[in-house]
């Protein structure tokens, strides 16, 4: 049965782009132990507003954890401690009583803090704008049954797809890089027998539009450890690979043989 | 005013081809001299966004999300819906045409419904070369499933995430033409109001939700892909920014709203579990293929599931409806468990669910192959509620998902504002009074994909070289003073109540009385009392913060207001149709044994609700159909 829990949250509160932010303490009292963390805020909230202070700006949406518009740094980790979790769907029966709860934006230089706790995550979009499609214009496809795809290709494609582009990764590595997120998007088209002709292109591509925006990788890891996906470092060296082989033959102005 | 679908003559099979043959064309060369609009980037709007720059328009691209892919279409689970017959089992286009019309009780119109199956093969192909990850066999075709009571398997899937890697297909075409340059993305930015000048559409009114500034954009013509309306329920299974501004506002200049109160509850979300609770989550309907429906045959029941002996348990779908059993169609579904639960014999501490039981699966199949099908879902079930539904049966309760009703469309997905265009759920279009699993993911590619971009010459090719309407045009001066002062009177009420407060209170009427069941009493009750309650939100809201930051209050302030005159107008619409179709039920008008009971000679047409002011009712037009290829029979699944 329902359990209420009384925490303390000290809380990123930033009022525009330029603004300088603080961290301010807010109580969170009877907070019942059968609500997500984002109905914790919700319940924060409501009782700022009757109290007339500005409500709490959060990122959310679907609150099922597969839009990706969810994300904070909950005591000092990317959606916080559960693994493969994204915020929306941390439920409070995973704190205690009485816990002091640290929540930040993204921290990342790519991703600007809009307000409070939003980022802008726009870089993201410029990397799938750069490559990340196979091309394919409507009314152009032949039977999709014509171009069989072993299950474990498909499967394989299906994992790094499974990315909701909610910037956990980025957020959670030392060095703000976008590899995790990169790599997916790469994985899943290319590891397709569809995407093979622009596969050495959009590698190109979209690994040098992150780097104008990312960091770089040096393999710490901790973006697989707050990826509420679970996308597997795998696919990094995966467009490692790629890249290195696309740049030592130069296959994008060799026509891609 | 005359309600012309535009529907073509000829026979039903041909109907859609004699069209395309038949409408106007915009010669390639000409293509980019005309400016389109399209508000939302879900499915319907992604999909159009990037097939109408294919084939060389200037498109402007609109949602307030952060990102396109976020578009609610993205949490779409369980699949999508083509007559492709790959299983050899006997579908065919006609059989999917015939299963909607009917699934959709008799209230869709026949020539669009046929359309959509016809165009469902296509969607397939379109998605598999774009590198959608459908699920395989091993010899590397792709599988289906059955869905939703459906006798055949028609449903291609990618695990349990179709809607998202579906989105992402029409995302990453549309983001291919960013790159192009032929369609300018804005993101973040909320359209407030649709501007018409001599009675057509003309542009849009939009807010800049980082930064306030309210701007004005104009074109040839504006698509509203804009999504449904299901969280005027307060709680459903939408994402929580889903709502129905864009639709309301194209309704207030003159577009007819048609069907309002056509709305689908999904017989498999999990139950509220308190007054916090901000929105419920659905558990994919494949779970009906091995879940079994009960609940305790005693009202005291106080034992745990498992040890209520077989005799006690009340399989009520099996016992009701013995050749469809759990897989009866989700209305029907939903219903039947709204009855057992009033009755008393609800389950889960609030006695507001009933059990979804795999036990006999898991014995049957093992552990393994239900892990295998469903392990996402019974992770996710487990994440939310704190049980394992591999030990114990999952908790189940109907919830608003869906919402067939929406603004009027004719043939050419053309609203009743000559240059207006209304795609996916955001139009009433083809699922009648109810929709069938698996559909609105393939209505909604298959309007953007395959249908509008077609169809939307047929007004364009007239206004050949003229320039759309400039900003600075009276009209849009007029649409935004008015957009402003609403937002500044917003931030002036100074009431007591978050715009959450009384958005949860109207939910709470909606759900009452135009929810499941609906009689007379109710509905009266729900106008009252929804219009006592609009007044007191003007008088009475609470927006902190200002108007020239990200301010969620003052987004949410309008989306709620909006809701208020929209559930006004569902009662409305469900009062006026006195017979029971689909998701409708009147109580008034059902059979002996308790089963929707349609009335064909009064009511075998689509409402189209005209706009009339804040004060006046709506005035109702009526499209009559004709039911040519199905014939009309009560639908049974006993
Ligand atoms: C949990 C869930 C599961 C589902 N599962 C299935 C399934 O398995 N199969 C199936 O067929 N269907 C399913 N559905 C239904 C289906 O997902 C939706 O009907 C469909 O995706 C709607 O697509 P859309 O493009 O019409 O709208 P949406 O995807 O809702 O997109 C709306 C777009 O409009 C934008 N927008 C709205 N208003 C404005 C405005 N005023 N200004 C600017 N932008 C605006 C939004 O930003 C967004 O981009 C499911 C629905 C839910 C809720
Ligand atoms: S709110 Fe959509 S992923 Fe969390």
């Amino acid at each position: 049965m329902s359990q209420t829990l009384n925490l303390t949250l000290k809380i990123w509160r930033q009022e525009g782009p330029n603004a300088k932010g603080s961290f301010e303490s807010y109580q969170a009292n009877n907070i019942p132990d059968d609500a997500s963390f984002l109905e914790m805020l919700d319940i924060v909230n409501e009782s700022l507003i009757e109290n007339n202070q500005v409500p709490i700006e959060f990122p959310h949406d679907c609150r099922e954890g597969i839009c990706g518009t969810c994300g904070v740094m909950i005591n000092g980790r990317a959606h916080g401690q559960e693994i493969g979790t994204a915020t929306c769907q941390l439920h409070m029966r995973k704190f205690n009583d009485g816990d002091t709860i640290v929540i930040e934006p993204w921290r990342a230089a790519a991703f600007p803090v809009v307000k409070d706790l939003v980022v802008d995550r726009s870089p993201l979009d410029k990397i799938v704008e750069a490559g990340g499609y196979i091309t394919a214009p409507t009314g152009s496809a032949p039977d999709a049954n014509e171009m069989p795809i072993p299950k474990d290709v498909a499967e394989s494609s299906m994992d790094a797809a499974a990315c909701i582009g909610c910037g956990a990764c980025v957020a959670a590595c030392p060095n703000s890089a976008g590899q995790l997120f990169t790599s997916a998007k790469l994985w899943h088209l290319n590891s397709l027998p569809q995407g093979q002709a622009e596969r050495y292109k959009r590698t190109e591509e979209m690994v040098e539009t992150m780097e104008q925006y990312f960091g770089s990788c040096t393999n710490h890891g901790e973006c697989k450890e707050a990826c509420p996906k679970e996308i597997s470092l795998d696919f990094i060296a995966e467009m490692n690979k790629d890249y290195m082989k696309s740049k030592v033959k130069n296959r994008k102005k060799a026509g891609q043989k | 005013m005359l309600l012309n679908s535009k529907v073509p003559t000829g026979p039903m099979a041909e109907k859609w081809e004699k069209h395309k043959f038949d409408i106007k064309l915009v010669n390639p060369a000409n293509k980019r001299k005309f400016k389109i609009i399209v508000v939302g980037t879900g499915l319907a709007g992604a999909s159009a966004s990037a097939t109408l720059a294919e084939l060389g328009y200037n498109v402007s691209a609109f949602t307030f999300h952060d990102s396109p892919r976020r578009a609610h279409s993205i949490a779409a689970q369980g699949g999508i819906n083509a007559a492709k017959n790959y299983q050899n089992d006997g579908d065919s286009v006609h059989r999917l045409f015939y299963d909607t019309v009917k699934g959709g009780d008799y209230r869709s119109r026949e020539a669009n419904v046929h359309r959509l199956a016809e165009v469902s093969v296509n969607i397939i192909d379109q998605a598999a070369s774009q590198g959608v990850p459908f699920a395989r066999e091993y010899g590397g075709l792709l599988a289906n499933r059955s869905f939703g009571g459906a006798q055949v398997s028609r449903t291609f899937y990618a695990r349990g995430q179709t809607g998202q890697q579906l989105l992402l297909g029409a995302y990453q075409q549309m983001m291919r033409q960013v790159h192009e340059g032929k369609v300018t993305l804005h993101t973040q930015t909320e359209m407030l109001d649709l501007v018409t000048k001599d009675g057509e559409a003309c542009g849009i009114i939009c807010r800049d939700l980082i930064t306030g500034e309210i701007t004005s954009h104009s074109a040839h013509a504006v698509v509203l892909a804009t999504g449904g309306y299901g969280n005027v329920f307060y709680l459903s299974t939408n994402a929580m920014a889903c709502n129905t501004t864009a639709a309301w506002r194209a309704h207030r200049k003159g577009a007819y709203f048609a069907n309002p109160s056509y709305t689908q509850i999904h017989p498999t979300c999990i139950p509220a579990s308190d007054e916090f609770q901000s929105k419920l989550t659905l558990m994919s309907e494949s779970l009906r293929n091995d879940g079994r429906i009960w609940v305790p045959r005693s009202k005291d029941e106080t034992r745990s599931a498992g040890s209520i002996p077989e005799a006690e348990r009340y399989y009520y779908l099996e016992e009701k409806y013995p050749a469809f059993g759990n897989l009866v169609p989700r209305d029907v579904a939903s219903r039947n468990a709204k009855t057992v639960v009033d009755a008393g014999h609800g389950v889960g501490p609030l006695k507001n669910g009933v059990y979804l039981d795999f036990a006999d699966a898991i014995k049957r199949d093992g552990r393994d192959a239900i892990e295998g099908r469903y392990g996402n879902l019974f992770d996710m079930y487990e994440r939310i509620t704190g049980e394992d539904p591999y030990s114990v049966p999952m908790r189940i309760y109907p919830a608003s998902h869906y919402t067939m009703g929406g603004l009027w469309v004719d043939y050419n997905l053309m609203t009743t504002i000559p240059g207006l265009y209304a795609a996916g759920e955001a139009n009433f279009s083809d699922h009648g009074a109810n929709r069938l699993g698996a559909s609105a993911l393939m209505q909604g590619l298959a309007d953007g994909y395959f249908v509008l971009p077609y169809t939307i010459g047929d007004s364009l090719a007239p206004k050949l070289g003229s320039d759309p309407v400039p900003t600075d045009d009276p009209v849009f001066k007029e649409a935004t003073a008015d957009v402003e002062d609403r937002l500044t009177r917003f931030l002036a009420i100074g009431g007591s109540r978050s715009p959450e407060y009384f958005h949860r209170e109207l939910g709470k009427i909606v759900w009452e009385n135009i929810g499941m069941a609906r009689n007379r009493s109710g509905l009266e009750k729900a106008i009252s009392e929804i219009t006592a309650l609009r007044e007191e939100y003007w008088q009475d809201v609470r927006i902190l913060g200002n108007n020239e930051s990200l301010n969620q209050s003052l987004e949410k302030a309008g989306r709620v207001a909006d809701f208020f005159e929209l559930g006004e107008l569902m009662a409305r619409d469900a009062l006026d149709r006195n017979e029971s179709c689909g998701g409708h039920f009147r109580e008034e008008s059902q059979t002996d044994e308790g089963e929707a009971l349609r009335d064909d000679e009064n009511y075998s047409h689509v409402s189209a609700w005209e706009w009339n002011g804040i004060d006046t009712p709506q005035t109702k037009h009526k499209e009559e159909l004709a039911f040519e290829e199905v014939p009309l029979t009560q639908r049974s699944y006993k």
